[in-house]
């Protein structure tokens, strides 16, 4: 589904993607890890397209289409989506309406027909009801005034409606309660299928027992330098980075 | 000697082929009166702080002709949707044979130029436009042309808005029409005024409007301004508010080479309610320049000012807004925001809100900010498969949505959303 090859990225002319490579397919789901200030950031936002980020050497192969070549809206028309660390408040535009121009933009896209408005509200319903995100949220503003909890929701309410093939989650469970964690974990558990992916970054072990991870890989400075199954997590957890990068450095 | 011409005298000279003998003496009068002050006054310079900003030499500088049309299809210009009364002006004379009025019992509207014969208009004609030196005013004063007077009786609500069409066609045209809106006590009227150009190069429009909202009244007026980048208008109006009164005023600028707008609003009574609002949108070179000035002159009043420009290319946009609440209005609550979006590095904006206030008892607040469109936002908004186009028209709407929020009239409102959309859908 996803075949990175040597990506190298900068911003500002500074190196911060330093030749990663990653291969997903259909119905894994890979956890990324890794120190502070590594670059995980920075791969999900340079995968989405964020203009700022210069790619300056690799590939990156989406689906069988060249995702570097596509204008952000068209990798998320073709089906991948980030759910941001930080999600941006936009005051005045409302959640429904923005998500009725995203779902209608996306089946233009692929000549389908637009959603009524009773199909949509519809999906709405159902999808909210998944991450248990009170209605009234989704009528308000985009992210404006939500609490950090409540934008994380807000993330995984999104790529249920959109139902994307490829979906990263930037350090989702930070800020999440407890209860709330489980919540958008159940609901990320619940669009999962055969046909789609899911990379989720995060610090903590905590959220990889809900969603469980076929791979997990360390991004440190710029680079993936340990791969492994769910069992490098539970070691990450125990000792800390320090034991990779004396690795890494010998 | 043509060397001896000064500016004014040449602009003054492309009028002088206008003939105002039928109006019976006091209005002759007052043209007389005009043309004595306009002796005093000169165009403003960069020097003449009113209109720092804002340099008329290109307005000015050029010769205009007056020219009467037979007939225009005014049918791209109607609303859709919108059931009002019609009323076309045409460089600045009234086309009776294009206008449409449903008569309604205590509503008298005649062109300006009938009107002249009905004694009540000679109190209030010019009384808010007379010695107020400004040179535009002077000259719209001793030659305006035609325009539109409506009257709505005491106690009476109009049923339909009035729209007026204020169109000009040609090259190098010159129109200086007038109206006089008049609110009696406890009326209710609405009325709706659309600038537009059609196929004329360089015109110049000098327009102006004195607006009487009696005791109680509620009177909205809204301003459609939506000329090409190559036509010249400087619009006055001058509003006086009785007690208890309800004034209005939209104002949505899609266009226009330089556009100036005065909006003098005197609340001389207690328990008004004043609403400006303004949104305007330049484009390539366009000047887009508001003024407006909110003078308090009496206790108990609110107003409220929201004008919101979005600028793209090498577009200007200046807003000076000056609320003054002087000694006796007591308990005023006037607020007011200017707030631009620069779409470009080229794009600029003046903005400058005032506040004088000589009363102790008041709440006041004023601000303005200029800012880039948020690339961030953008960015959440493609990366959910919005096209860069559509999010960026997502978010002009947001932007400008409150700006307009005052207009009551549903067909207007959406005929403006659409225009909003249709420029930033290209
Ligand atoms: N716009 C920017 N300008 C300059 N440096 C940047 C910019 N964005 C990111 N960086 C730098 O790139 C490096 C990687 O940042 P990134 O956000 O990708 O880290 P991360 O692995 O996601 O960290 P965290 O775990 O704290 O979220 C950091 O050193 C950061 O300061
Ligand atoms: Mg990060």
């Amino acid at each position: 589904m996803l075949s990175i090859k040597n990506l190298h990225a900068s911003i500002q002319d500074k190196e911060i993607l330093k030749g990663i490579n990653l291969e997903v397919k259909a119905g894994e789901v890979h956890a990324i890890m890794g120190p502070n200030g590594s670059g995980k950031s920075t791969l999900s936002n340079v995968l989405a397209g964020r203009e700022e980020y210069e790619v300056t050497e690799g590939s990156v192969d989406f689906e069988g289409a060249d995702l570097l070549d596509l204008a952000p809206e068209d990798r998320a028309k073709e089906g991948l989506f980030l759910a941001f660390q930080y999600p941006v408040e936009i005051p005045g535009v409302s959640n429904i309406n923005f998500l009725k121009t995203a779902i209608n933009e996306k089946r233009e896209y692929h000549k389908q027909e637009p959603a009524t408005a009773k199909e949509f509200l519809g999906m709405v319903k159902e999808k909210s009801a998944l991450v248990e995100l009170d209605s009234k949220l989704a009528s308000r503003s985009v992210n404006e005034g939500f609490s950090g909890g409540e934008k994380k929701r807000n993330e995984i309410f999104q790529m249920a409606m959109l139902e994307p093939k490829l979906s990263i989650l930037d350090e989702t469970d930070s800020g999440l309660d407890i209860d709330a964690l489980r919540i958008v974990a159940n609901g990320v558990n619940k669009l999962k299928s055969e046909n789609n992916a899911t990379v989720v970054i995060t610090h903590y072990q905590r959220l990889l027992d809900y969603i469980v991870p076929d791979f997990v890989h360390v991004l440190y400075n710029g680079k993936i330098v340990k791969s492994g199954t769910k069992e490098l997590a539970l070691e990450l957890e125990e000792k800390g980075y320090d034991w990779i990068k004396e690795e890494v450095n010998a | 000697m043509i060397a001896d011409l000064t500016k004014k005298d040449s602009l003054l000279a492309s009028l002088s082929s206008l003939n105002f003998s039928d109006e019976n003496e006091y209005f002759a009068d007052l043209r007389n009166k005009a043309k004595a002050e306009l002796e005093t006054l000169e165009f403003p310079t960069s020097k003449t702080e009113y209109w720092k900003y804002t340099r008329v030499g290109k307005i000015v500088n050029k010769s205009y002709n007056i020219a009467k049309v037979e007939d225009i299809d005014i049918t791209p210009y109607l609303i859709p949707g919108l059931n009002a009364n019609i009323l076309v002006l045409v460089n600045g004379f009234y086309k009776a044979n294009l206008s449409k009025i449903d008569a309604q019992d205590g509503i008298t509207v005649l062109p300006l130029s009938e009107a002249k014969n009905l004694a009540q208009l000679n109190a209030k004609f010019c009384s808010l436009t007379t010695n107020k030196e400004e040179v535009f005013l002077a000259v719209n004063n001793a030659y305006h042309t035609d325009g539109i007077y409506i009257e709505v009786a005491n106690n009476t609500i109009a049923t339909k808005a009035y729209h007026i069409l204020n169109i000009t066609t040609g090259n190098n045209v010159i129109a200086l029409s007038r109206n006089v809106i008049i609110g009696g006590k406890s009326s209710q009227v609405k009325v709706i005024e659309s600038f537009i150009n059609e196929n004329g190069n360089e015109n110049f429009v000098n327009n102006v409007s004195e607006i009487f909202v009696g005791e109680n009244a509620n009177v909205e007026y809204n301003k459609i301004q939506d000329k090409s980048n190559d036509n010249y208008h400087i619009s006055t109006e001058q509003v006086y508010q009785e007690a208890n009164s309800n004034f209005t005023i939209n104002t949505a600028t899609f266009n226009g080479a330089i556009v100036r707008n005065n909006l003098n609003i005197w609340v001389d009574a207690s328990n008004c309610e004043t609403n400006l609002s303004g949104l305007y949108l330049g484009q390539n070179k366009d000047h887009i320049d508001n003024h407006t000035v909110v003078d308090h002159m009496k206790p108990n009043c609110n107003s409220n000012e929201v004008y919101k420009g979005v600028l793209d290319h090498e577009s200007t946009g200046v807003f000076n807004g000056k609320v003054f609440v002087r000694q006796d209005a007591q308990i005023t609550n006037a607020f007011q925001q200017n707030n631009n979006i620069l779409l470009t590095d080229t794009a600029n904006v003046n903005s400058k809100p005032e506040l004088e206030i000589y009363a102790d008892d008041v709440k006041c607040s004023h601000g303005s900010t200029t800012g880039q469109i948020d690339e961030e936002a953008i960015f959440y908004l493609q990366s959910r498969g919005i096209s860069k186009r559509n999010a960026m028209k997502l978010m002009i709407n947001a932007f400008a949505k409150d700006a307009l929020a005052n207009i009551s009239i549903t067909a207007l409102a959406d005929f403006i959303d659409t225009k909003i959309e249709e420029r930033f859908t290209k």
